[in-house]
């Protein structure tokens, strides 16, 4: 799509299957600044070759200690951070494709046709790098993300209701009673009622549940299909989170809204997602269904990570793995498994292949490592 | 044999919209070598509690009222330095008297004279007469006690690892000379050579290699830099280590082993704990006994078993269920209603009661006091759940 000229917008709409995001390959890196005046050649690989699929109303948790690439990998998919390479599919997009000037007028529409569906994988699914004008600004309407801090993410000079309008202004949509109209629905939904209370309100004269409350209703207004959640409860007071998850939760059933849900509290993780990736230094290490990551981990990171968790129990005794190290930064990192460094059962042939790859090891259960 | 004894503790900050009452009336005692964990959301009082009780309190903030008792075993040669403090001297077990809280006044002999404070009498009570054999321990109030005594207390009786310590390290000095100065500070007597050597040993009990004391904390991760707080926290040999959220920031498997070894270390030394923070699961792991926070007041306490297993407070019991857990069934959490309590003008009653299901007429009225339920659990509460 680099030629600038263009006429003839196509739009395609794609048809429903059950998976509504796909991401291929995917990776992301930051050049690191070594010195004042080198641009320098090392690069932080923050995410490296991740591919993964969120189902229709599925949510899969996105889990691992911090600076493993979690926000980077949910920034791409919503587009706030371009990748450096790889691809991510939303399905149901309409994929607006500017198209060469042509000569001949014959030739028009055919040409104009193959170059439209060379961007949408036959099983109907856009590459979301190509959105541009209007399809880019329905992907922004159709996709949303919810930040970790209801204290920054929200803007301090707006009233509630402006906050949770604004999406409907931008997108030019409604009249303004329809767009109050739907600004107290909402307001309903997440539970900040009666909303006359809170809609003249700015967000410093909330507690931090209800700020994440309107970002939640913000995040909503528009009908989303898909929603990248980044630790959207890690902020909040115990009794705050819990009815915040469980509203989550409700208009996931109530809306069939998927969730890349992002969070670094494994129990939260359960409670929670359908399905979890666990990530460690840009790479997915294991991929499963929630009770199978967390009753039967396989790879030697999962397995320390779920047995470092703290249990509230006290009647439970926990068998600790120890590692060895802590977590380093993904720059430049050797052609081999990420985890070597600090993993106990590391062999000879781990220290002279390269990362191995993520396996299905039956059941949708995925696991990268050379000894399981 | 308890070292610590807080007894109706109020401390309350001055604010331009009005007094935040963020520590109300507590009490609670503490065990020599006992870890207590304190509970509760953001905002009850827990770092409130903690500072009141190190007296490392801004200039808004001001005890109402109470009394913190630091406990040491009575040795006649060390009671010159108690002339002048308020006390509570405790008899020996079979000696049938009364503890007597007082001024230490004179010492006569082998005797303590001590003048019990007035109580809203009218008459001044007569001193009482101890002699050095009856005694078994002297509780220095730390309440009353002028800030040039406190600093004897700090560090080399109570320390304290603060919330988000980690970050405090001065970037430009190496962490070994930070943990000097503060030794040097507080025990004067001891040379830099066996100061050195200390932190030496100290690092390696935490984890940390001796040779990081030439490092400058922007070498250390965030869990290196944890670990020295802790060296630090443990350098002057206190006999008890206040913990606020001590591994919050902390990644969970760097947490996971400094938790463990502080544990370790606990045990070693015979220590005393109190780790505070709102993460239940953290705190069942680490302590004998929970103290449930909620608005500035202790609402339960109990051993952890009993926390978990038999909650006699509705909010201590929400907390647990509002937890979810890796263990176990999957379970639908219960959501509390409402929102914390503002601390400014806090609900009547029981502070408790707008979210409370159990709440009756009573609880919007009277305040509850703490209670025993069973042996060793006591709750403030009028309609307890046992
Ligand atoms: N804009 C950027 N420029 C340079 N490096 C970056 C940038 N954003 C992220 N990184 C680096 O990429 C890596 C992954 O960061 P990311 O924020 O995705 O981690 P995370 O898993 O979300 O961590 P956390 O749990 O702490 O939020 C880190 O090493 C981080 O320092
Ligand atoms: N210096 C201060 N001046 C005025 N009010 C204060 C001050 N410090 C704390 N408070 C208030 O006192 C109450 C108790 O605060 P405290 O920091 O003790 O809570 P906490 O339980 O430690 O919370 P967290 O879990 O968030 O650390 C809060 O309402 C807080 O706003
Ligand atoms: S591939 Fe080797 S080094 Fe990597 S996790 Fe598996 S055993 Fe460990
Ligand atoms: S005193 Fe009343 S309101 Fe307070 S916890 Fe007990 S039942 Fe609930
Ligand atoms: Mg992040
Ligand atoms: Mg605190």
């Amino acid at each position: 799509m680099s030629n600038p000229e263009q006429t003839n917008p196509v739009i395609i709409e794609t048809d429903r299957s059950t998976s509504l995001v796909r991401i291929q390959n995917l990776s992301k890196t930051f050049p690191v600044a070594s010195g004042f005046f080198r641009k320098g050649n090392s690069f932080i690989h923050a995410v490296d070759d991740i591919s993964f699929e969120v189902g229709e109303g599925e949510i899969l948790g996105l889990i691992g200690e911090s600076g493993c690439g979690k926000t980077t990998t949910g920034k791409l998919l919503v587009k706030l951070e371009t990748p450096t390479s790889g691809q991510v599919f939303l399905k149901n997009t309409h994929v607006e494709v500017k198209l060469p000037k042509q000569k001949a007028g014959v030739a028009k529409a055919t040409s104009a046709k193959t170059k439209a569906i060379s961007l949408v994988t036959s099983d109907g699914f856009a590459d979301i790098a190509h959105l541009r004008g209007r399809s880019l600004k329905l992907f922004r309407r159709n996709v949303q993300m919810i930040f970790q801090d209801p204290y920054e993410s929200l803007n301090p000079r707006m009233t509630i209701y402006d906050i949770c309008a604004e999406p409907l202004s931008v997108q030019s949509i409604g009249s303004l009673m329809e767009r109050e109209a739907r600004v107290a629905e909402l307001m309903d939904l997440v539970g900040l009622t009666p909303p006359e209370t809170f809609l003249f309100r700015y967000p410093h004269e909330l507690s931090g549940g209800q700020r994440q409350r309107v970002a939640i209703a913000r995040a909503m207004i528009l009908n989303p299909s898909f929603i990248v959640a980044d630790e959207p409860t890690s902020m909040l007071d115990v009794s705050i989170r819990t009815g915040v998850m469980n509203l989550m939760l409700e208009l996931r059933e109530k809306f069939k809204i998927s969730y890349l849900y992002i969070t670094h509290d494994l129990a939260v993780a359960r409670y929670m997602c359908d399905r979890i990736a666990v990530m460690y230094l840009g790479k997915i290490v294991e991929m499963g269904q929630t009770e199978d990551i967390i009753q039967n981990p396989q790879h030697p990171y999962t397995r320390a990570l779920i047995s470092a968790v703290p249990i509230p129990d006290p009647s439970v005794r926990r068998q600790p793995m120890e590692l060895k190290g802590g977590v380093t930064k993904p720059i430049n990192p050797k052609p081999r498994c990420r985890f070597y460094e600090r993993c106990p059962m590391a062999t000879q042939r781990c220290a002279t292949s390269d990362h191995p790859p993520l396996e299905d090891k039956g059941s949708g259960h995925s696991v990268a490592c050379y000894e399981v | 044999m308890a070292l610590l004894e807080v007894k109706d503790l109020s401390m309350h900050y001055w604010t331009r919209k009005g007094e935040v009452k963020a520590v109300d009336e507590v009490g609670f005692s503490l065990e020599k070598g006992e870890s207590l964990g304190l509970v509760g959301e953001s905002g009850c009082g827990k770092t409130s509690m903690a500072l009141t009780l190190l007296k490392l309190l801004p200039e808004n903030a001001k005890i109402l009222k109470g009394h913190i008792f630091f406990y040491k075993e009575f040795q006649p040669q060390t009671a010159n330095a108690l002339l002048g403090e308020m006390v509570n001297l405790v008899p020996q077990k079979a000696n049938g008297r009364a503890s007597t809280l007082g001024r230490l006044t004179r010492i006569e002999g082998e005797k303590l004279l001590v003048q019990p404070a007035r109580n809203g009498a009218t008459k001044a009570p007569s001193p009482v007469s101890f002699s050095f054999s009856e005694i078994a321990q002297v509780g220095l109030d730390l309440v009353p006690l002028r800030e040039e005594r406190m600093q004897r207390v700090r560090w080399k009786g109570i320390s304290m690892i603060f919330q988000a310590a980690m970050n405090s390290w001065n970037p430009v000095y190496r962490v070994g000379d930070q943990i000097l100065e503060a030794m040097q500070t507080h025990l004067p007597k001891t040379s830099v050579q066996q100061s050195k050597k200390r932190i030496a040993e100290l690092f390696q009990m935490v984890g940390l290699d001796p040779r990081m004391m030439e490092r400058y904390p922007h070498e250390y991760s965030g869990g290196m830099k944890q670990r020295a707080v802790i060296a630090m926290a443990l350098s002057c040999d206190p006999e008890l280590i206040i913990a606020d959220e001590p591994t919050t920031a902390l990644d969970v498997i760097v947490q996971d082993k400094i938790l463990r070894e502080m544990r370790q270390i606990q045990k070693q030394l015979h220590m005393s704990m109190i780790y505070i923070s709102h993460d239940i699961a953290v705190i069942a792991e680490v302590s004998e006994k929970i103290g449930v926070m909620y608005g500035g007041k202790l609402v339960e306490l109990a051993d952890t078993q009993t926390i978990f297993e038999r909650p006699a407070h509705p909010y201590t019991k929400a907390l647990m269920s509002s937890f979810p857990n890796l263990k176990g069934e999957k379970k639908k959490l219960e959501a509390l209603p409402g929102e914390p309590p503002d601390l400014i003008s806090p609900p009547t009653g029981c502070r408790f009661h707008p979210r409370c299901p159990y709440a009756t007429e009573v609880c919007k009225e009277k305040d509850p006091v703490l209670e025993v339920r069973q042996p060793g659990q006591v709750a403030a509460c009028w309609n307890p759940l046992h």
